[in-house]
C-alpha cells in the first residue's frame, strides 16, 4: 500500500489560515488502512482545525481519491467550502486539485513510501516502482527499493550483522536478505551473473511516467 | 612482461605484473582549496611508496575533487590512484571524468560504490548510485578494451576518426569483513569477471578472518586472476581502536588490540608496531600482491611503517 503519515499540526494549520469552511476530505484506500487518512483521521483532525483555527471544517471520505468518480459524492460540499484539506497521498490531493479547478487544495499528510505494515505502527519501505520489477532474479526481495544504494550485484561493505549501514537499528540489509532467501531456495547460482546497469528511464528519471493500455481504452 | 603487455600506462600495474610487492598509500584531499595540505602530504608519500589512492568526497564529505587532486599528486612526482564513487556521478559524468582524468595523465582508477551521504556533511543530498561498483569496472574495463562508451558507441572524435580510449588500470575495493562472509569472496569473483585488475582491501585487524577469507579466494583462484593488496590502518590510540571496533560497519577489530592500546605507554608507537606486524604476518599469505596503508590524516607515518615492515620501494 502507499504509506503515508500525518504532517505537523502547525503545518497544516499555516496552510489552512485564513480560510473560513474547510472540507476535511479523507480518502478510503491505503491511507485509512495505514491509519492517517480515513473517516477516524479526518474526524479527529476536524475538530483540532476547528478548535484551533476557529473556522468551519466539514468532514467527508470518500472510497478513494485517486480516482474521479468517487467525488460526485461531495460535489455539493466542495463546492460550498472555499478550500480542502486532502487527507489522501498525494495523488489523491491532486485529483482533488483536478476536479475542483478554482479551488484551493492542500495535503494534510506527507506520502512517505509504497511498504508492508510490519505490526502495530510499522511500516517499511519495498518498492520504487521502477517499472522493471527485478524480483524474480532476487528471490523476491528488493534491492532497487530495500538496499540503500540500489546496488543490483552484491552488498557494500557496509553490511554487518544482517543490518545496513545506513541505520543499523532499523534498516535490514537487503543483500543480506536477498542472499538468505536465494540460498533457502538452493539458488545462489543466480547471483554469479553480472547485473547490468539498470535502464533507469522506466523510472521518475525518464519524466513522469504514464500508462495506455489500448485493450482499456476499447472498453471504454 | 614487457611494457606492452600491459593494460595502461600505469606503473602500479608494471610493478605488479612483474610479481613486484606492492605498496600503496592514501592521500585523502583537504577539504578547502589549500594546496599547502596536499603538498605536504605528497611530500610525506613521495618516493615511499608505489602509487597513491586519492580519495572521492571522503566519508561523503566535500573535499577538493580527486581528478584533481590526482593530477597536482602526479605533478608532485606521485603515481596517483583516481578513487571514484558511484555516489555523486552517474554514467555520462563518470566517463566523462574518466576520459579526463587520462589526458591528464592519470593511469590508476579505483571503482567504489561509495560511502552513504548520510554519513557525511551533506546528509540531505540526493544520491545518485545509477551503477554499482560492478557494473562500474566493468564500464572502465570496456572503454578500454573494447573502446566503448557505456551505450555501446564507439570512444571517437568522429565517424571516420581512429578510436582514442582512455586506458585505466582498474583497481577495486573487497572487504573480507562485512557480511554475509561467505558471500564475500564470491563478490570477488564477480568483480574479477566485471573486469578488475587490483583489488585494495578494507583495513584489516582480525587476521583469522583475512586468512579464511584468502582462502576462499585462492580456492576460487582470484589471486591469479587479480592482484590483491592487504589494507592496513594504524591505529593512534585506544579511542581510534574502540571507535574502529564499535562504530565503523564492516570493520573488525580484534578486542585484543583495542587491549593492547589501551595499555600502552605510547599508544601511537604501539599502532605503528601492531601495523608493522600485521604486515610481516599478511605478507606470509599466499596470494598477497602487496600492502595498501590507510594512514588515516597519518601520511607523515607511512615512510616509518613502510621502513620498519622492509617494505623499502622497489627493494624487494
Ligand atoms: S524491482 Fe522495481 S518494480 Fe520490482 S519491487 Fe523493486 S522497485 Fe518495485
Ligand atoms: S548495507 Fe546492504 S542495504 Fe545497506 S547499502 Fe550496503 S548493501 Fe545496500
Amino acid at each position: 500500500m502507499i504509506v503515508a503519515e500525518q504532517k505537523p499540526m502547525e503545518e497544516i494549520v499555516a496552510l489552512v489560515a485564513g480560510h473560513k469552511r474547510v472540507l476535511a476530505l479523507g480518502c478510503g484506500g491505503c491511507v485509512t488502512v495505514c491509519l492517517s487518512g480515513g473517516q477516524r483521521e479526518v474526524s479527529t483532525l476536524a475538530s483540532i482545525v476547528r478548535l484551533g483555527c476557529r473556522m468551519t471544517v466539514e468532514e467527508a471520505t470518500l472510497e478513494r481519491q485517486c480516482d474521479a468518480e468517487f467525488f460526485d459524492a461531495v460535489r455539493e460540499q466542495a463546492e460550498r467550502c472555499d478550500a480542502i484539506l486532502s487527507l489522501a497521498c498525494g495523488v489523491g490531493v491532486q485529483m482533488a486539485a483536478r476536479l475542483f479547478p478554482g479551488k484551493p487544495v492542500y495535503p494534510a499528510l506527507n506520502t512517505r513510501f509504497m511498504g508492508t505494515n510490519d505490526g502495530a505502527g510499522q511500516w517499511s519501505e519495498n518498492c520504487l516502482a521502477c517499472g522493471d520489477c527485478s524480483l524474480g532474479v532476487f528471490g523476491a526481495v528488493c534491492p532497487v527499493a530495500r538496499c540503500s544504494k540500489s546496488l543490483l550485484n552484491g552488498p557494500c561493505g557496509g553490511s554487518a550483522n544482517g543490518m545496513c549501514e545506513v541505520d543499523p537499528e532499523r534498516i535490514e540489509c537487503a543483500w543480506q536478505l536477498v542472499h538468505d532467501r536465494l540460498k533457502a531456495l538452493g539458488r545462489m547460482d543466480v547471483l554469479d551473473a553480472i547485473a547490468e546497469p539498470r535502464d533507469w528511464s522506466k523510472t521518475h528519471s525518464g519524466g513522469p511516467r504514464r500508462l495506455s493500455r489500448e485493450d482499456m481504452a476499447d472498453l471504454r | 612482461m614487457n611494457d606492452n603487455a600491459c593494460k595502461s600506462g600505469s606503473g602500479l600495474e608494471k610493478k605488479l605484473a612483474a610479481g613486484g610487492f606492492a605498496v600503496t598509500a592514501e592521500l585523502g584531499p583537504p577539504k578547502s582549496a589549500d594546496i599547502d595540505a596536499i603538498a605536504k602530504k605528497a611530500a610525506c608519500l613521495k618516493g615511499v611508496v608505489d602509487a597513491v589512492n586519492i580519495t572521492d568526497n571522503q566519508t561523503a564529505i566535500v573535499r577538493v575533487s580527486s581528478i584533481a587532486t590526482a593530477k597536482l599528486a602526479l605533478d608532485m612526482g606521485l603515481e596517483p590512484i583516481m578513487q571514484m564513487t558511484c555516489r555523486d556521478r552517474n554514467r555520462l559524468a563518470i566517463q566523462a571524468d574518466v576520459l579526463g582524468a587520462y589526458l591528464l595523465g592519470i593511469r590508476n582508477m579505483l571503482c567504489l560504490t561509495g560511502d552513504h551521504q548520510c554519513f557525511g556533511n551533506h546528509a540531505d543530498a540526493r544520491y545518485v548510485f545509477d551503477l554499482d561498483s560492478l557494473q562500474l569496472v566493468r564500464m572502465v574495463k570496456r572503454m578500454r578494451d573494447d573502446k566503448v562508451f557505456a551505450c555501446g558507441q564507439d570512444i571517437r572524435t568522429s565517424k571516420k576518426s581512429e578510436p582514442k580510449e582512455p586506458r585505466m588500470y582498474i583497481g577495486a575495493a573487497a572487504n573480507p569483513f562485512g557480511d554475509p562472509f561467505e558471500f564475500r569472496a564470491a563478490r570477488l569473483e564477480k568483480k574479477v569477471k566485471a573486469g578488475v585488475d587490483f583489488v585494495q582491501t578494507q583495513c584489516i585487524y582480525d587476521m583469522d578472518r583475512f586468512s579464511r577469507w584468502m582462502e576462499h579466494v585462492r580456492d576460487r583462484g582470484l589471486h591469479r586472476a587479480c592482484k590483491i593488496l592487504a589494507g592496513v590502518t594504524p591505529l593512534k590510540s585506544a579511542g581510534m581502536a574502540r571507535y574502529m571496533r564499535d562504530q565503523v560497519a564492516g570493520i573488525i577489530v580484534p578486542d585484543d588490540y583495542v587491549k593492547r592500546m589501551a595499555d600502552a605507554k605510547d599508544p601511537k608507537e604501539e599502532g605503528i608496531r601492531i601495523c608493522v606486524e600485521q604486515i610481516e604476518r599478511i605478507r606470509q599469505i599466499e596470494g598477497v600482491a602487496g600492502i595498501h596503508v590507510m594512514a588515516i590524516e597519518w601520511e607523515e607515518k607511512v615512510a616509518e611503517i613502510v621502513e620498519k615492515a622492509g617494505l623499502r620501494k622497489n627493494g624487494e
